[in-house]
Parts: C-alpha cells; structure tokens; sequence
C-alpha cells in the first residue's frame, strides 16, 4: 500500500464531500485556543510551533494529496529566512517587505527543484530532492552573506505596514498567528477546489488523468511551487520573529523534523500537520534539557508511528470519529 | 617545480590521493547500499549510523576487551551485520508490502535513534583510535608524504568491492540473489529460502558498512556524527553509479572521489557541491543513473 | 545537557541584612552558565565552567552575606540558534540575571545581543572575538580571560620575531576563526612578514589530510591553526602524519589550552609555543586554586576559561552586594567602575569597552623530561604587562568609548 494510497484513505471523504462540518468546529476550536494561549503560554514558543504548523501544512500538501515525499524541504524555509533576514537587517526592510521577499525566493527555488525534481516518482524523487537541498545548504554554508555557522543575527523586527510594533511580543504574536491562518486557509481552500481534484486524480492514477487531458506533470509542479511558497512564508515570518537565520533551518535534519510533524500527526489530514508541528515543539522544548535525548525520541517516534501508527494522531481521531478531520 | 594547468604537481597529485581515500569510503558505502536496495528496495537511511557502530565497535573491541585492530576487522562487521539481522526481522520485514517509502522513513527513525543514542553517552567531538602499529609511518613519494595507513585503506577497499562483485556477478550465490531481485516469487518456487537470503543480504550490507567504519576509525576519528553527513554523499554516489548496480557503485564512488580531489585544487570553493551537481546533471540526462537499469 | 542544578543557599537565621535583597530581582540571583557540553569544546570549558562558577560563589561566602545565589547550565551545542532560543528563555522564563562563559563566538555575539536588548548581563569568558569588545561592545558585556587580539599580539608577534616570517593559515569557518586570522594576519604584516596562503575549515572537522597538504604545497614557514579545542589537536596529530614538521615548517597553535596538551601528550605537543592568560601553576594562589579545582573536576586541572569564569563570577558577586540590585545594565557599570582583585589574576581592571585587564604569559610546551608531575606542562617564557596585552582603546571602534 503506498504512501499516497494510506494518505488517499483519509482525505477521500473529505475532499468529495466538501468543507464538513466537523471541520469546521475543529476550524472555530483551533482558533479559539491559538487567541487565548498567549495569555497562558511562553508566546515564543507558541510562535515557533506556528511557523513550524505552517510548514508542515506545506509539506503535507504534496505527501498527503501529491503523493510525493520531499526529503529535501528544509531549504525552502531556511532560504526563506536568510532572505528575510538579510532583507530586514542590511537593506532595512520592513517586515512584510521582508518576509514577502523570502517568500517570493522559496517560490524561485521550489520552480527550480520541481523542474528538476518532478519527472520522477517515489524513493527517487525523495531521494533528488535530498541531493539538491544539501547542494543548497553547501552554498548557504558558504556565501557570504549568510554568515555561514554564525547566521545572520540581530535581525530587527521592525515596524509592520508603519502601524504594529513588532516588538512587543503580543502584537508580533497575532501578526504570526494571522499569518498562519492566512495559510492555512489558502491549503485548505486548495484542497477543497478543482485544482484539488484533479491532483488526486493525479495521485489516484495518473496514467487516467493524462488520458482525460490533464498535464499531470504541470499539475504536480504547480502543487510543488505552492508547496515550496507557504514553506517559505513560513521561513520569513521565523527568521523575523527569532532575529535569526541560521544554518539550521537548511540542514537536512530539518527536512527529517517536517516529515516527522506530519507523519505523527496524519499524513493527508487538515489538522493532523497542526497538531504534529506542536506536538514535536513541545517535545524538543520540554526534552532540550536532556539534550540528545530529543533525537532519540524523535526517532523512536518515527519508528513506531511507520510500524503501527501510520495514520498519525488526527488520522486515528478521525477514524474514531468516522468524520475526516 | 613542475606544473599542469598551472598547479603544481606536488598540491594535484596530493589531493588526487586524498581523493581516492575518500573514494574509497564512498565505493565501499554505496556498495553496500546499492546491495541492499538491489535485494530489498529499501533505501538504508541507517547505513551511515551502522558505519559509525561499525567505528565504535572496533573502539569497544580495544578498550574493553583489548582486541586490535586486526580482529576488528573481522570482529566489528559481524557483530553489527548481526544486529542489521535483528533489525531486518524485526522491524523491516514488515514493511515489504508497503510503499517503499516507509522503508526510508523507518531506517531513517532508526539512524535518529542510534545517532543520538550514541551522542547521549560520548558526545559530539571525536574519541581517538590508534593507527595499527604495522601501519603507522609514511612512505616519502617526493611530492608528498604518504602515509601508509592511507594507502592500506585504498588497497583493501579495493579488494573488498572486487570481492563483492565478483560473488554477486560471477558465482552460484550472486545469480541466486540476482534472481531473487528480479522475480521472488518465483524463486521461491524453485525452493531457494528468499526471506532467509533477504535477511542475509541486509546483514551484509550492514557489514559492509561497518567494515567502512573500522577502516575510518584510525583517520577520521571515532565520533557519533560521523555517518551523518557522509550518508548524503553517499545517497548521490548511488544515484550517480544507478541504484542497484553493484559496478557502478564502485566506479562511481572511487571516480566521484578524484573528482572532488580534483575539484579542491582547481576550485576549493566547490569542493561540497560537485558531487551534488553531477548528481544533478546525470538525472536529467540519465534518470536512470550511469550504470543503472529501470527498476519497476 | 541542561542541568538544573539548583544551589539554594539558605539565608542565615535572619542575620543577613533583608534589605540586601530588596531591589535583587525576585530576591534570587541566578546564574546562568552557557557554553558547549558535548561537542569539541566541552573540555576547555563544559562542566569545568560550572565548577569553576559554583567555587566562586562559595568562596565569596554568598550564604553568610544573605545573599540567595541560583546556578544553572545548558549545552548550545555551537549552534547560535540553540544558544538564542536558551538565552531568551532564560531572560524571560527561568529568571537567569546574567550568563557566563559562552565559548564559540557565533553563539556570545547571538547572546550579546540579546543581553542587550533585555537589558541583562553577560560575562563572556570562553569566546575569543575582540569584537566583543570592539564593534559589537556592549554596556551589559564584559570580556574577561583573553580575545583574539591578545593571542594574535603574544603568539604572532612572538613567533615573527623569532624568523617565522611567512605564514599558511588553517582557519575554523565562523566568527572566532575568522577574527583570530584576521588579527594575527595584521600582526604578521605589521612586523613585515607575508601570508602566503589561507584556507577554511568547518567547525569540528575531523580530516584535515587536504587542507595540510595545501599548507604543505605553500611552503610557508609557519602553519597557523587558527582554530581551537577538537579541531587543533586533530590537526596537530595529522600533520605528524603527514610529515609537516619534518619538511621543515612549523605549526602554530594560535589557541591551544591546557586540555588540548592533556589530550595531544607531552611528545606530540612538546615545544609549541602560544599565549594564555592563566597557568595553575604560577604561583601559590592559583596552585591552590588548581588543586581544589581538580578534586571537583576529575583530576583536570582548569584552563584559562575556567579561571576566568571564577574572576568574573567573583566580582560580579561583589558588584551586585555593593549595589543591592541586579540590574544587568547598572551592576556592569559597577564592575567597571570597582577595580578586580582575586587569587587567580590578581590586581586588575575592567575598561569602558567591556574589556577586562590583566598580564598575559607566552608558554612553550615541556618536553616530557622536563614534566615533573602530570599537568606540568608549561614553561613561561615571557610576561606581557597588563598595560600591553590588550588592543589599545581607541583601536577598537567601539562606540562606548568616547573620542
């Protein structure tokens, strides 16, 4: 059974039904949290596993409805953020500049990677875009302006569209949080359109898509792209909100930490990359004074979610629930 | 002092060598992952993690029990070959039916797993290994001082792929294992034990890594990260050489190895990416890989 | 490994002055140390330093002058993103008044930073960049045990006099490296030598077969090694392989400490010559320090990042009782303000930069005849006076200085 096909299972009901109206609570739940936590929660963390729950619902668009597992996705955050960074520190930007102009250089790079990338299928194609995220990390290692293992710091947070100071913590908090919203939406509405449908008839059989006419290379490109373009939103709004851009963010265990994010929380689920990105977050942030024991249990996670656990944490909450979540 | 293109032969000739020692690794690796994704389809994420036990286990085997280098040849690839075993029945057998994905994404788990195991008790910065007394010293070629232990590593890896070739390609057990790859079930039918091979087939990969590892021990330091990287590196040499060509493997990585010698003299700077490049380079023109056939 | 190790020094039975504590931040004052645990530097500085810091604290009797002392540490792991995120969390979440030690100067530049904004302090002990005392100078930053500028002045100077007058450079690739090549290079044409060659390495590199033969191929007298911990000694031990010092150059090892001569043996290390700015065995007082400090810390005696992190904590105690208050911003203006003395850099000074004075010593290695007991490793062969062993002010445009 493959990835697509497990991940198929669980998107089916929802995308021919439509919006349901579990998920529209699930929707209105979410929300209601996100607003109230700052108030009872460290608001840094909060944003981190944000930018993070973006990411993943990124990168879950093209495991979860392409069917394509991109082992190479780091780069288009970490990308996102040196530009970010590089954008508001040395040229002065302010922040939606910024961060826009991170986006846009994900989105350059994800048309880059998905031509070269797209043409193969399966383990290949995880295995490409590997290869091509660690040639993007050596160049980042290397140029200059990236500041190799030092990062660019000191990045400032600036004023948002002259109105919102970013400095204080709240106010760049909901600003993080509208972000997300924004695109989370934007993957839901996705979903939920024809381009949609015709992604999975793509993913279901591709060989029939073609027959009916439909560029299913193009339609994967394009999946690709926009992919690659929230990866990088997400980026830019974190390179913003910690004042850094590190090599972290391009390192092909970053890559590993995404997938990990949804796979625990469900591949293919609307929710699921959500709750895996903070579930992951809150581990790493509660296990980080045990050290490397973050890593261990990162991987003994992995392990048990590919053996017994493949539908992650919404996927079996949605089987119980017999509503796609 | 003479030159080619301009660089002295002293500076080409020395990196050309520093690049076949780092050949050398990246044939014996890709060898063992070109085996096992051959046989199993399974891409070995955990092959650099199993390299690094392979390290360590030559490092325990002295400071525990005292046994050398020498024994840990033999010693280190079969006690972690073993463990491959345990691993593969376990845990990988019960992928197979699956997306090859979740192969990927398992050993992957598993590399995570041991990697940090192994950082937790010794940390990040390397533990030292000997050099074998019967191989420390250097032998003066004029342009350069070469050390012996260096040269031993290229001649043994050399004979470990020729080996290895020559049982998978040239004798009875190879053509069993060939066979397997292609057609199980029929195989099977013919009474050959093929989830017995499959298991022995990972085994051996492992230890093959492993074997790398005892060989790195004494130039690149016993270090929990060690595999980490070079994994990456590794996964291009077999896209390069073509997933599952057991030749190609060794003359992709031995040739990839001069190249990125090559590369440091002419052109430092790009000395990480080259092979990242020509990985590039080859999929689109040979999606395949150089020597490689497509796998259904 | 972050490990919570809470001292809690109870307040003497209401004898203590209460009002000391009045303007102390929540009545605790909390140490943070952070440095690398695990990786090439955990030996130089790591749980060394939290030693060294809990000693201070104890010998400065915090108990008996009603003041409650917290100490804690976590692990950056050489990644300037790790060393932020536990820098904010600590400011904002745990509390933690000041942080000590952070060596690996990507991460102290991160955390400079961040000190600032928040308005804390920050006693580097560990990183090396003069900038931190000169660009990037800070009024909540001190610099105390050594930088780049005073290796650069003691070594490379030291070094060029004697004949090595043409240099190759093996230089770590981030900020330490970076600055200590860059301030011994100056030195080097200073006193008009050449550079003939440089090449740059990853931080914890294990191999560096090809960066030696190119050092080799330059012909250059002296192979600097401008990197540190981990990634000197295994250049030291390759360069036996490969013959470097027998072809006739010398190696230079711009920042070696005590523990890389521990690690390297007496044989390999024996006649490198390099600056420090602490010895345990210079006179009585460190030699008693050195001792207590190696019963804590498994028989390893301390290095100059230790000593400095004791110097620092010391008078950073002293400064907060005589303020009262633990506010980041006024307590090093104090410091700077009160003139340092304690048993293991004796009489010193701290500038308006940030940067704390004392005499540096030029040491060359034993050789092993001459080792009389383990961890006597070094020959001092010369003093440099603490008015010359530091970047004069005004070279380091640091805008705290006034012109």
């Amino acid at each position: 059974m493959s990835v697509a096909s497990q991940a198929a299972a669980t998107v089916e009901s929802a995308t021919a039904s439509g919006v349901s109206r579990h998920q529209v609570t699930a929707f209105a739940v979410m929300v209601l949290v996100l607003l109230a936590a700052p108030f009872f929660v460290y608001p840094l963390f909060l944003m981190k596993a944000l930018c993070f729950a973006l990411f993943a619902c990124a990168f879950n668009l093209l495991i979860g409805y392409v069917g394509l597992l991109s082992f190479g996705h780091a780069v288009f955050l970490g990308s996102a953020g040196y530009t970010s960074a590089y954008a508001a520190k040395t040229w002065g930007w302010s922040p939606e500049l910024a961060i826009v102009s991170g986006t846009a250089v994900a989105a350059a790079l994800g048309v880059v990677v998905g031509a070269l990338a797209i043409r193969s299928k399966g383990i290949y194609f995880a295995n490409i875009t590997l290869a091509l995220a660690q040639m993007i990390y050596f160049f980042c290692l290397q140029a200059k302006f990236t500041g190799g293992e030092d990062g660019i710091q000191a990045v400032p947070r600036g004023v948002l569209l002259g109105l919102l100071d970013l400095r204080h913590v709240l106010t760049m908090y909901f600003v993080v949080l509208a972000i997300f919203l924004a695109g989370f939406l934007l993957l839901y509405r996705t979903i939920h359109s024809p381009f949609g449908q015709v992604l999975k008839a793509v993913r279901e059989h591709e060989s029939r898509a073609v027959s009916l006419g439909y560029s299913a290379e193009r339609y994967k490109l394009v999946a690709f792209v926009l992919s690659a373009t929230l990866s990088g939103l997400a980026g830019g709004t974190k390179a913003i909100v910690f004042q850094l851009a590190s090599l972290t963010d391009v390192h092909w265990t970053m890559s590993g930490e995404v997938v990990l994010m949804t796979l625990l929380g469900g591949l293919g689920t609307v929710f699921g990359p959500v709750v895996g990105a903070f579930i992951v977050i809150a581990l790493e942030n509660y296990l980080a004074q045990l050290g490397a024991w973050v890593t261990v249990v990162q991987g003994v996670i992995f392990v048990i979610c590919v053996l017994t656990f493949r539908r992650g944490v919404i996927g079996e909450l949605s089987r119980l629930l017999r509503t796609p979540l | 002092m003479s030159t080619v293109f301009g660089i002295p032969t002293q500076a080409l000739f020395g990196q050309l060598l520093i690049g076949l020692i780092n050949g050398s690794f990246y044939a014996m690796l890709s060898l063992g992952l070109s085996v096992i994704f051959g046989l199993l389809n399974i891409i070995n994420f955990a092959h650099g993690a199993q390299y690094m036990m392979g390290a360590f286990a030559a490092y325990f085997l002295l400071q525990w029990v005292g046994l050398g280098y020498w024994w840990a040849l033999v010693v280190a690839p079969l006690v972690v070959g073993l463990i491959g075993v345990v691993l593969e029945r376990t845990m990988l057998k019960r992928l197979y039916a699956l997306d090859h994905l979740y192969g990927l994404l398992l050993t992957f788990g598993l590399a995570l797993v041991i990697q940090g195991l192994f950082r937790n008790q010794f940390g990040s910065s390397g533990l030292p290994y000997q050099i074998p007394p019967a191989l420390t010293g250097g032998r003066n070629l004029g342009f350069m001082v070469l050390p012996n232990y260096r040269a031993w590593v290229v001649v043994f890896s050399l004979a470990t792929c020729l080996m290895t070739w020559y049982v998978i390609e040239r004798t009875k057990l190879g053509s069993y294992l060939r066979a397997a790859t292609e057609n199980p079930a029929l195989v099977q039918a013919f009474g050959v034990n093929v989830p017995r091979m499959i298991t022995l087939t990972y085994g051996f990969g492992v230890g093959l890594a492993a074997l790398a590892g005892v060989l790195a021990a004494p130039i690149y330091q016993v270090n929990p990260l060690m595999g980490a990287d070079l994994i990456i590196v590794v996964f291009a040499v077999v896209v390069i050489g073509g997933m599952g060509s057991i030749a190609g493997s060794i003359v992709t990585g031995f040739a990839l190895g001069i190249v990125e010698g090559l590369t440091k003299v002419f052109y430092p700077e790009a000395s990480n990416t080259v092979i990242f490049v020509i990985m590039a380079l080859v999929l689109l023109v040979r999606p395949t890989g150089l020597f490689g056939r497509e796998k259904s | 490994m972050m490990k919570r190790v809470a001292i809690v020094l109870a307040t003497a039975l209401g004898f203590g002055p209460v009002a000391a504590l009045a303007q102390v931040s929540d009545g605790v004052i909390k140490i943070g140390v952070l440095n690398d645990q695990s990786s090439l530097y955990a030996d130089l500085a790591g749980q060394g330093s939290v030693v060294a810091a809990r000693m201070a604290v104890e010998d400065f009797g915090a108990d008996k002058k009603g003041m409650k002392v917290e100490i804690i540490s976590a692990d950056h792991q050489n990644k300037p993103d790790v060393g932020s995120a536990i820098a904010r969390q600590w400011y904002d979440v745990d509390k933690v008044d000041v942080i000590v030690d952070v060596p690996n100067s990507g991460v102290a530049l991160a955390v400079n930073q961040i000190t600032r904004d928040k308005g804390k302090a920050l006693l580097v002990s560990g990183a090396a960049t003069a900038d931190l005392t000169g660009k990037a100078c800070s009024p909540n930053t001190i610099h105390w045990a050594y930088d780049t500028w005073a290796l650069a002045n003691g070594t490379g100077n030291a070094i060029v006099k004697t004949g090595g007058d043409t240099w190759f450079f093996i230089t770590a690739d981030y900020a330490f490296g970076h600055a200590l090549e860059r301030d011994v290079e100056a030195v080097v044409i200073k006193n008009g030598g050449k550079v003939l060659g440089k090449v740059r390495h990853p931080l914890n590199t294990s191999d560096f077969s090809s960066f030696l033969l190119q050092a080799q191929a330059s012909k250059a007298k002296i192979v600097g090694l401008a990197n540190a911990g981990g990634d000197t000694t295994n250049s030291i031990k390759q360069a036996a392989e490969f013959g470097i010092v027998k072809g006739g150059q010398s190696l230079a090892g711009l920042l070696v400490f005590i523990t890389d001569v521990h690690a390297l043996g007496l044989p390999t290390a024996q006649g490198l010559i390099f600056t420090e700015t602490f010895y345990w065995d210079l006179n009585d007082k460190t030699r008693a320090f050195g001792k207590r400090f190696a019963e804590r810390d498994k028989g390893i005696h301390p290095t100059m990042i230790h000593a400095g992190v004791y110097s620092a904590v010391t008078h950073y105690l002293k400064a907060v009782e005589a303020l009262k208050s633990d506010d980041g911003t006024k307590v090093i203006a104090k410091m700077k303000e009160m003139p340092t003395d304690d048993p293991l850099f004796g009489k010193g000074m701290i500038r308006v930069d940030g940067r704390k004075i004392h005499p540096a010593y030029l040491v060359e290695v034993k050789k092993p005849a001459e080792s009389k007991a383990p961890w006597d490793y070094y020959k001092i062969r010369a003093t440099i006076p603490a008015d010359q062993a530091f970047r004069p002010l005004d070279q380091g445009e640091c805008p705290l200085v006034k012109k």
